[in-house]
């Protein structure tokens, strides 16, 4: 394989590992939050607002990894 | 509500400026790398493939094209170029668009505002329910109430700045400029420097640079702790920076690529133009969302970032 072909496959497995670790993160996020707001309804607004901010922060760990990922497809 | 809106008047000019300065210095580099492709390839009648086609419309470039979908009939506005000692400051297309985004705000703010009454009536009560929202929901609570008025200007500029850009991107012909990493630098910079400055107003000159490392850390640890801390204040706005762009950047990939399925997929079967045109009718109205929620979210993490800077830890 040549190293133009590994930076490629390397950039798609790159993708595709970090939207797995961002999926498994939000998805438990999730789950958590609502979870949280089934036990006590009256927070619903709370556990909302802290959930889009740690759901933000996950995205922009991910979106890093992606940013990686882009410059070696683009640069490659 | 007079001092607030003039406050936000001067900080979206501050905002379009930085934003553009940035994106003038960009394309003097990328300019050079890609001058020469696309002008030999429209003169040999060559097609585009559908990848080009996409990076040319989500990048940032030096034309506006117009096309009628009916009759194919193409026009292009060409933005003139201006060279200052050896800057390149030359117009391009996002800043434009940064521009039009930045007088959208004025014009439309200024109006709403310009009849002020106990009752909101009109256009007034929908800027008044979005900047209520910015100032209870955002401000006080992760500022706090008595320090978080001050900074309701600033947060409702950059919530309705970045809101009016992403949604002229989402018109067609037009670009979305906080789809440039320049432009969110800028804003992210912005962010910054007023998280800086709210530090040192809450905790004291001093006493901001002193408590960098968290209180009751043994002394031993600073070498390490020092580095971790600068480097944690410098990634918030790089974070805020690569989450706005990559947002917009992919959304728009993605509506782009699900229309040139039709081109990529041609002779397959005749069932490909339906499908493609609905799922990207689909990812226009997620994207109308999306517009909002970046808007909100950049908002709220800077208004975090300003809270926590402003309370000792």
């Amino acid at each position: 394989m040549t190293n133009l072909a590994l930076a490629f496959l390397s950039a798609g497995f790159g993708a595709g590992l970090a939207v797995i670790g961002a999926g498994i993160g939000i998805g438990r996020l999730a789950a958590a939050a609502m979870e949280g707001t089934a036990r006590q309804p009256a927070a619903t607004g709370d556990i909302r607002t802290s959930m889009i901010i740690a759901a933000a922060l996950i995205e922009g760990v991910t979106l890093f990894a992606l940013v990686v990922c882009i410059l070696l497809a683009v640069k490659a | 509500m007079r001092a607030p809106i003039r406050s936000m008047t001067r900080i979206a000019v501050a905002a379009a400026l930085l934003g553009s300065a940035l994106t003038f210095g960009r394309v003097a580099v990328a300019e050079e790398a890609e001058a020469v492709a696309p002008a030999e390839a429209a003169e040999a009648g060559h097609h585009p493939s559908v990848p080009e086609v996409i990076f040319d419309h989500v990048s940032d470039g030096r034309d506006i094209s117009f096309e009628n979908p009916i009759t194919g009939a193409a026009a292009t506005i060409n933005l003139p170029e201006l060279h200052v000692g050896g800057f390149d400051l030359s117009i391009t297309r996002h800043t434009v668009f940064l521009w039009l985004a930045m007088v959208v705000v004025i014009v439309v703010v200024s109006l709403a505002a310009r009849k002020r009454s106990l009752v909101p009536r009109g256009f007034y009560s929908v800027i008044e329910v979005f900047v209520k929202f910015v100032r209870e929901e955002l401000a006080e609570k992760n500022i706090g109430k008595h320090h978080g008025d001050a900074y309701v200007p600033f947060l409702a500029t950059l919530f309705f700045v970045i809101l009016t850009a992403n949604l002229i991107g989402l018109i067609p012909f037009a670009a979305a400029a906080t789809g440039n990493i320049n432009v969110t630098l800028g804003l992210a910079i912005l962010t910054f420097i007023v998280t800086l400055f709210a530090g040192m107003k809450g905790q004291g000159v001093v006493g901001f640079w002193a408590h960098i490392v968290p209180q009751g850390v043994p002394l031993w640890l600073y070498p390490i702790m020092l580095p971790v801390e600068i480097l944690s204040m410098l990634t918030k706005p790089f974070a805020l920076t690569i989450r706005l762009f990559a947002n917009m950047v992919a959304g728009h990939i993605v509506l782009f690529f699900l229309l040139g399925l039709i081109f990529l997929l041609q002779g397959v079967g005749p069932y490909i133009a339906p499908v493609s045109v609905a799922f990207a009718t689909g990812v226009y109205f997620l994207e109308l969302f999306v517009a909002l929620l970046q808007a909100y979210i950049f908002t709220m993490l800077s208004a975090l970032f300003i809270g926590m800077a402003s309370h000792s830890h």
